[in-house]
């Protein structure tokens, strides 16, 4: 048994966070590197101009799914401890939606558990992202640009 | 009684955050369908979502329970 993800380091917030407060939570002796990844709010996507996004979560499940991305990244990583941040609400371009820092003994593993956290963020946790437009809005994930749920589990990625 | 919340897409096609479903030991498959007839608007969704039952993702098979928290989840877009 390694490290077992603790359930206060996966939040849902709807202020700021704080990168600093998110690597805090994973500052341990026996790591040698820290990964950070931060996803900001884009402007432009397919050559459509963004005004500013809102992100709506089912909160109490949100929490719970970003702390079970940290028991899978325990099983595979064991040595690697995780904290996960992600904002709701209005979010202006540039703005930070989720933060991910992960500590472990050598960068590999840090490297490859963080990339890992953020694919399953947009396979497991139910956010949602609406885009606001000059033209219009959409809700991301409902305009049939993905496959949705075939299998009755959730699948498949996009690069957003 | 079983609550169904709506959120994102489903939540502002429904113009409401929640359904109040008084069917009696019905599966999520099932529903899925009475929402598609109670709110026609929806009647596409439901071909592309998931459900969760009490937080979890749960298949079309489980069987509801009284008082269960049950959330109609589209697809994803987080990060």
């Amino acid at each position: 048994m390694g490290q077992q993800p603790v359930p206060d380091h996966f939040k849902v917030v709807p202020e700021p966070i704080s990168i600093e407060e998110v690597v805090s939570k994973v500052i341990h002796p026996h790591a040698g590197a820290i990964n950070t990844f931060i996803g900001t709010v884009r402007e432009i996507t397919k050559g459509r101009k963004t005004l500013y996004l809102e992100y709506e979560a089912y909160v109490s499940m949100a929490e719970k799914q970003l702390f079970k991305i940290g028991q899978e990244i325990a099983e595979r990583w064991p040595e690697a401890r995780v904290a996960i941040s992600h904002r709701i609400g209005r979010l202006e371009i540039s703005d930070i939606a989720v933060v991910i820092a992960v500590s472990t003994p050598h960068r590999a593993d840090a490297y490859e558990a963080s990339r890992y956290a953020i694919e399953r963020i947009k396979e497991i946790v139910p956010i949602w992202k609406k885009e606001f437009w000059e033209d219009g809005e959409a809700w991301i994930g409902d305009q049939l640009e993905r496959v949705a749920y075939p299998s009755g589990k959730p699948e498949g990625l996009t690069d957003d | 009684m079983i609550n169904v919340l709506l959120f994102a897409g489903i939540r502002e096609k429904a113009g409401r955050d929640t359904i109040r479903c008084e069917r009696k030991g019905i599966t999520v498959g099932e529903l899925k369908l009475w929402l598609a007839e109670t709110c026609p608007e929806l009647a596409d969704d439901m071909k592309r979502v998931m459900i969760a039952v009490n937080e979890e993702f749960a298949d079309d098979s489980t069987v509801l329970k009284d008082g269960d928290q049950v959330a109609v989840i589209p697809p994803v877009s987080g990060g």
